[in-house]
């Protein structure tokens, strides 16, 4: 079997016993990038050389004795929004394409204490806005299981690359979805931590209160072991919760017995394809063959939640995207005699692609003064709502199953003249980042040869039993040894 | 006297006397070569965060409490979006609904009609915290007309917005307002308020309204303004301004004037500069702020007394007359200074008339804060003592207070090297009146003519050839017995 489809548990394990080198590894995965990195375009900067002196360096301290970390010599690739200190992060926009960070994020941090080699910076849709990172400024990102196919957004990038075996694990940012919905579309393992356990220090804000890093892995376990590496408080991120992270992998029982499932009828109408709606059923089935018990809930504030979300995610972004006017840093479009506003126009005119523009221009409406009353402030009581029925939900169950999105991976291009049925695609996942809950979506099945994603979602704080959950329906089925097979065009 | 009254309110910033800044670890200093204290967080850069520094709130809290406000103890902090290029988010991190201080007031000093002094009170509408922004500098400033260039070590400074209601009726008022104010922030060592660093701002808004009318006229924002003469010249100005307009019969714009300090007018700011929609939200980066009663008490814990009470007190407790009190409680130093010189010590009149007048005056001379000075309370303590046992009269001791401003050594130490202590040995004052009365037949025959004056001059004689130490009393004494 080639290094490439092991996962990233084991191969952690094999270097740590000194089985294969951190080199062998990192070689291995950047000539898989070369072979279909052409074709897959998962990447806006590819880091060969930073990453085989890495691996070098973490081979040395390897045969010194020293422990490298959980993550000791296994490849990631870090959606283009997570600053990396000395190493561009462009957020997919003409707006920051020669912005070179002078700092790391935390997670960039724990990445590098826990022996993570970071082999690429992963597109995404234009500042995390969009479903299938077909917004990035520079190219669309393919679908490897169907190159005609997008692999959902923003984090298009970082599951591609998954998929396509070009990295073992791949960090991702979920705002309304972001990471779920392309870990279902492209069959990987996505997982939205909940808001506050990992630090937002130095991911690049779309909408704040939302905005979420996390894991995307081939498996359960693996997803697991990054979340393990990047969780945990942060001083740094005021919003970042203070309390011991537990030891995920040890949550990985198998064991689902008296498990209680909420059911939330909501999630299974409109727009929901009937062959996502059956794989979904079929999987909550699996789950009670397993011991597990499913009750029906309801959830009325749902149908709310993109709404809403459409509301607050733009306002939070008006505000966040304001910094990029040409005075610091990024691009700077100004002729000689240009005031400070002109300045300003064209820079911003030149910078943001269509969509950033355009959900600019809805946030700062709805902030505006004879607005805010009846957009903002509403939205904020509706999200209230939204959450005391996930507080109700979870008094009856454990953990929620739903779709992840309505569909699968759809044709590239065959939405982009209908943003809102593209919108549509996150109607599952975007309640999630309302309440802050964590949430995780897992292959379930496959249309088409394109992969249906399972999404799970847990009480806020309790990633293990999502984990748990999801390792049980796991082990119990096959869908996630299936494997791209990315085609020579 | 003019036919309307003037209306005017103050908004104050203070920048508060914190180590670090509002939401980063940066230095709070005034003054240092430009962009050398920035990090990502105050200069914005993607990703960054910021970190609420809980001092800032707390000296927010001191002013708030000396102020009477109602305090918020559920506070949020707000974004106040626009665009400058001196703000480096595009965004103020501030606070507009839930400020952490509501209404209060500020007592101040104004003369009444009788010319006797009373007490006024303007109220506060909000006080509120927010961060500084950085400085722009322009075209010739920088030596090129088409740039601006930024320092963004101000960036993230924290400020307190204290802003009052349009209580003041007249320039004298808003200069008590100002005054007050003031020393209040400098007692709770809350801002260091020094108005040519831009640590202290303010800005005044001012309307006219005929005298008797209860509806306030229209509202002029004065901005720019950086010394309490700018304050004073800019409100005459204004005042002058808007006069001249409604008497001729036209209507005052509401707008915003920066003061010209060259022309001596206030002139409208940039239509395009003043319109803005602020479009206010909550601040998501950072979680609401619970001021709960145990951080309340702390902070009321570590509070100094305030002028107006110290002021009081001294009155009452030292004896002291209003017009020593307020000189003796203009800074906390020098109410301090005067304390500390009182301790072990209880003659307050004495040591008030010596720190408020020779002390006071010294250090003026030589603009010097009190902090500064080169006697220190205890030894102008011992000063007093030594007048007070008879060891030195009172124009000796301004002799020896000199030589001790300038060597700053005890005042025994001088009186003893330099052999100024009172003579109050009777042999030795016996002998020298025995000489004054040889050397002054005259007089002699004249007083006991029943010239009493010419006692005086015998007197005189017996200081001059002590240089002053003679004591008074004996030499009287003394002389009286040797004449009879
Ligand atoms: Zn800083």
């Amino acid at each position: 079997m080639p290094l490439t489809e092991l996962t990233a548990y084991q191969l952690a394990q094999q270097i740590k016993t000194r089985k294969i080198s951190c080199r062998e590894v990192t070689n291995e995965f950047l000539s898989r990038i070369e072979e279909v990195e052409p074709r897959v375009k998962a990447f806006v900067t590819v880091l060969p050389d930073e990453a085989r002196r890495r691996a070098d360096l973490l081979d040395k301290r390897l045969a010194g004795g020293e422990d490298i970390g959980l993550l000791g010599g296994v490849p990631v690739a870090v959606k283009d929004l997570i600053c990396t200190r000395g190493i561009r992060t462009t957020c997919s926009s003409k707006m920051l394409e020669n912005f070179v960070p002078p700092y790391d994020a935390h997670v960039a941090e724990r990445l590098a204490v826990e022996g993570a080699v970071n082999i690429g910076k992963a597109n995404m849709d234009e500042f995390a806005m969009g479903s299938s990172t077909e917004n990035s400024a520079f190219f669309p990102t393919r679908n490897p299981w169907n190159l005609n196919c997008v692999p959902g957004g923003s984090s298009g990038g970082s599951t591609a690359a998954v998929a396509a075996q070009e990295a073992p694990l791949a960090l991702g940012s979920d705002t309304g979805g972001s990471i779920r919905q392309p870990a279902a579309y492209c069959g990987c393992v996505g997982l939205k931590p909940t808001y506050g356990l990992v630090s937002r220090y130095g991911l690049i804000a779309f909408a704040s209160s939302l905005d979420q890093i996390g894991p995307i892995a081939n498996d359960v376990r693996d997803s697991a072991l990054l979340l393990q590496a990047i969780a945990g408080y942060d001083r740094r991120d005021s919003t970042s919760i203070n309390r011991a992270v537990p030891d995920y992998l040890a949550s990985l029982t198998g064991d689902v017995k008296g498990l209680r499932i909420g059911v939330p009828k909501e999630f299974f109408v409109q727009g929901v394809e009937s062959y996502v709606v059956d794989a979904v059923r079929a999987a909550i089935d699996k789950l009670c063959e397993l011991g597990a018990e499913a009750v029906e809930v309801s959830m009325p504030s749902a149908e709310y939640a993109l709404a809403t979300y459409y509301i607050i995610a733009p306002s939070e972004a008006s505000s966040n995207l304001a910094r990029y006017d040409g005075v610091q840093y990024g691009l700077r479009v100004a002729e000689p005699g240009d005031d400070i506003i002109a300045m300003y126009s064209k820079t911003r005119a030149a910078g943001f692609g269509h969509e950033v523009q355009h959900r600019i221009m809805i946030g700062t409406h709805a902030l505006s003064s004879g607005f805010y009353d009846a957009y903002y402030l509403k939205a904020q009581k509706v999200r209230t709502l939204i959450r005391r029925d996930f507080e109700k939900a979870f008094s009856q169950c454990d953990v929620l199953a739903t779709p992840t999105a309505p569909t699968v991976a759809f044709e590239i291009g065959s939405k982009t003249n209908d943003p809102f049925s593209m919108k549509l695609a996150d109607v599952c996942t975007i309640p999630v980042n309302m309440a802050g809950l964590p949430a995780i979506s897992l292959p379930c099945g496959f249309q088409n040869n394109l992969p249906i994603g399972l999404q799970l979602i847990g009480n806020l704080l309790d990633e293990s039993t999502l984990f748990r959950a999801a390792h049980a329906y796991e082990q119990a089925t096959e869908w996630h040894k299936q494997r791209a097979v990315v085609e020579k065009s | 006297m003019s036919k309307y009254e003037i209306v005017i309110g103050m908004e104050v910033h203070a920048e508060l006397l914190t180590e670090s800044k509002q939401f980063c670890g940066c230095a709070n200093v005034a003054v240092a070569p430009p962009n050398t204290h920035v990090c990502p967080v105050c200069l914005g850069f993607p990703g960054s965060l910021p970190v609420l520094n809980e001092k800032s709130v707390e000296l927010s809290l001191r002013t708030v409490l000396a102020f009477d406000s109602k305090i918020n103890k559920h506070t949020i902090f707000e974004r106040k979006n626009y665009f400058y290029p001196d703000l480096p988010k595009a965004y103020q991190i501030s606070q507009r609904l839930f400020t952490l201080g509501e209404g209060g007031c500020v007592e101040i000093d104004v003369a009444g009609q009788d010319g006797q002094v009373q007490t006024k009170r303007v109220g506060l509408s909000d006080v509120h915290m927010e961060e500084d922004t950085g400085k722009s500098q322009h075209g010739e400033a920088i030596g090129d007309p088409d740039s601006s260039l930024v320092d963004f070590n101000r960036a993230g400074i924290p400020l307190l917005e204290i802003v009052s209601a349009p209580d003041m009726r007249s320039i004298e008022e808003a200069e008590s307002y100002m005054a007050t104010l003031r020393q209040v922030l400098l007692y709770l060592e809350v801002s260091d308020c020094k108005m040519e660093l831009g640590r202290l701002r303010f800005e005044a808004s001012v309307s006219l309204r005929p005298f008797g009318q209860e509806e306030y006229g229209t509202r002029v924002e004065v901005k720019n303004l950086n010394s309490m003469k700018a304050v004073r010249d800019s409100l005459r100005a204004e005042i002058e301004r808007q006069t001249k307009i409604l008497d001729s019969g036209g209507k005052v714009q509401q707008q915003t004037m920066l003061w010209d300090e060259a022309s001596g007018t206030t002139q409208p700011m940039r239509s395009k500069e003043q319109a803005h929609d602020y479009r206010y939200f909550p601040e998501p980066d950072l979680v609401p702020i619970e001021i709960d009663n145990a951080w309340l008490d702390r902070v009321r814990a570590a509070m100094p007394e305030l002028p107006r009470a110290r002021r009081q007190r001294f009155q009452t407790d030292y004896g002291l007359s209003a017009y020593d009190a307020e000189i003796l409680t203009s800074t906390r130093d020098i109410a301090s200074y005067y304390e500390a010189a009182l301790e072990n010590y209880n003659n307050p009149k004495t040591i008030s008339n010596w720190v408020a007048n020779e002390l006071l005056g010294r250090l003026n001379a030589e603009n010097k804060d009190i902090i500064a000075s080169p006697v220190r309370p205890t030894q102008l303590r011992d000063l007093v003592k030594l007048i007070d046992d008879g060891t030195i009269s009172g124009k000796i001791a301004k002799e020896v207070f000199d030589e001790m401003f300038m060597e700053g050594r005890d005042a025994i130490l001088i009186v003893r090297e330099k052999g100024l202590g009172q003579i109050s040995d009777t042999s030795e004052i016996e002998a020298i009146c025995q000489r004054v009365i040889e050397a002054n037949p005259k007089a002699v025959e004249d007083y006991k003519g029943g010239k009493e004056r010419s006692f005086a001059a015998l007197v005189g004689g017996v200081m001059k050839e002590t240089r002053g130490r003679a004591n008074p009393a004996l030499v009287n004494e003394l002389l009286k017995k040797q004449l009879s």
